[in-house]
């Protein structure tokens, strides 16, 4: 097993891609120049800190610094959910219902799959707390805000019926009901995909970097699985979570529906 | 204390309002567009934030879960929403006798939601309110839509229904012949103020 080491010349070459794809957005006007350039330097960016960051803890391996680590990473993942809210709860709840549910779910996981399945010896070693609570917390992040935007604009837009049926008196839970089912639906559907078409239409990207970097492949396969497997598990309980939390935000305690618990 | 009691209530951009509706009697009210009239049943209805009292037949609002008080006071919106595909979809029971008094054969249920013109939806929507059994009814121009016929026979079930289950209804409207018509005593809402216009006796 080894690793060719990539060198500035080779990144450099790659980076002439997207300078490429600037360049030609140009005269086609897709006014995407600017922020291809911008991303693309994120990318470099972040990345090169993550790296800096993870050098760091594994050289100084403490509890303490992995509890920084993931806080960042989740604050972080919570303001991704809020931005991608067409219509967020005011107040705390803004950010709190993505970031709790979040937080909840994707760290349950972890740890479970840190201490019982891949049972790593200290648990908080952070080569494998790191990437693990990193790919779960991405994808538990995406869930959770399709399942809150698809729950607040949808009931936005339905107000009317919510509101028909609660005169009929209908139970706040049963005018919410199926728009809260299919809210969670639309932000699980994503995962069951992947999971569906993982292998034959595209290599995760989680696997192609360990078979690059030198893995046996049939290792890479079994890590693969296991990060499905968790990526699945955190998504949906903690789109299940924040949804109905987000529901239940919706109505007060007289059964009303309070939109304008929602920034229009 | 039967019949419908409202005491000081309030809500936004109205003078806290008391009035008083008898079993089996009908109020009507009116007031400019804007002045609170559909907002006033949404109050007494419970679908917006308010103080003060409510009760009905002696038992207050804030005794029960808010959906049991929606079930026993029946507000009729302005306009109807439907949720199902089909009209049969949004009825759990249904009075075949209601039904024909406003001009429908039961296989109306079948229907398409999506087909219905607007004076369908209004009368269906009546009926769906019935169907429910309120103890109260609150109308939000429950004949806004309707030609002359089709208001007549709304308002003919709604004093069968008013007498027969001895419920207070109130009736928000705009035409003041239909308001004498239908209404023992008529309420105003001027300048953010409830008021009552008249009393005649039936």
């Amino acid at each position: 097993m080894h690793v060719i080491s990539l060198s500035p010349v080779d990144l450099s070459i790659s980076a002439l891609l997207v300078i490429a794809l600037a360049l030609l957005s140009i005269p086609m006007k897709l006014h995407l120049s600017r922020q291809l350039l911008f991303a693309g330097s994120r990318t470099v960016l972040q990345l090169s800190l993550v790296g800096l960051v993870l050098k760091a803890l594994f050289d100084y391996m403490h509890p303490g610094g992995l509890a920084a680590v993931a806080a960042v990473m989740v604050g972080v993942a919570g303001v991704e959910i809020m931005r991608r809210q067409k219509r967020r709860f005011t107040g705390t709840w803004s950010i709190g219902v993505g970031t709790l549910s979040m937080f909840i779910s994707s760290f349950c996981v972890t740890i479970l799959a840190l201490t019982v399945v891949i049972d790593i010896r200290p648990w908080y070693h952070p080569q494998y707390a790191v990437p693990l609570l990193g790919m779960i917390l991405g994808n538990t992040m995406s869930g959770i805000a399709v399942g809150l935007d698809r729950l607040t604009a949808v009931a936005w837009d339905q107000r009317t019926i919510i509101e028909a049926r609660l005169t009929l008196g209908h139970r706040w839970s049963e005018a919410i009901e199926e728009i809260r089912r299919e809210s969670i639906r639309s932000g699980l559907i994503p995962i069951i995909n992947s999971m569906s078409v993982v292998g034959l239409v595209s290599l995760p990207g989680m696997m192609t970097g360990q078979i690059l970097s030198g893995t046996l492949p049939m290792e890479a396969v079994k890590y693969q699985i296991l990060i499905m497997f968790l990526i699945a598990g955190g998504t949906g309980f903690g789109t299940i979570l924040a949804v109905t939390l987000g529901a239940r935000r919706l109505f007060d305690d007289r059964e009303r529906l309070r939109l304008d618990r929602l920034r229009s | 204390m039967a019949g419908l009691s409202v005491e000081n209530l309030c809500f936004s951009g109205m003078e806290p309002v008391s009035f008083k509706v008898g079993p089996g009697q009908c109020a009507g009210l009116t007031g400019p567009s804007g002045s609170g009239k559909t907002r006033l049943l949404r109050a007494v209805v419970d679908l917006i934030p308010h103080t003060g009292e409510i009760s009905l037949n002696g038992v207050y609002a804030r005794t029960m879960p808010a959906h049991a008080w929606r079930k026993k006071v029946g507000f009729l919106p302005a306009e109807s929403a439907w949720w199902g595909e089909t009209v049969g979809a949004h009825f759990i029971q249904i009075d075949a006798a209601e039904f024909r008094r406003l001009g429908f054969d039961v296989d109306v249920l079948s229907w398409d939601i999506a087909r219905l013109s607007s004076g369908e939806r209004q009368r269906l929507s009546l009926l769906r309110l019935l169907s429910g059994r309120p103890e109260a009814l609150l109308l939000d121009e429950p004949t806004a839509n309707l030609d002359d016929d089709n208001a007549a026979r709304v308002e003919s079930l709604i004093a069968s229904y008013r007498l027969y289950r001895k419920a207070p209804v109130i009736w928000v409207g705009h035409d003041p012949d239909q308001i004498r018509r239908v209404a023992a005593v008529h309420f105003r809402i001027k300048s953010g103020a409830l008021m009552q216009a008249a009393k005649r006796q039936r």
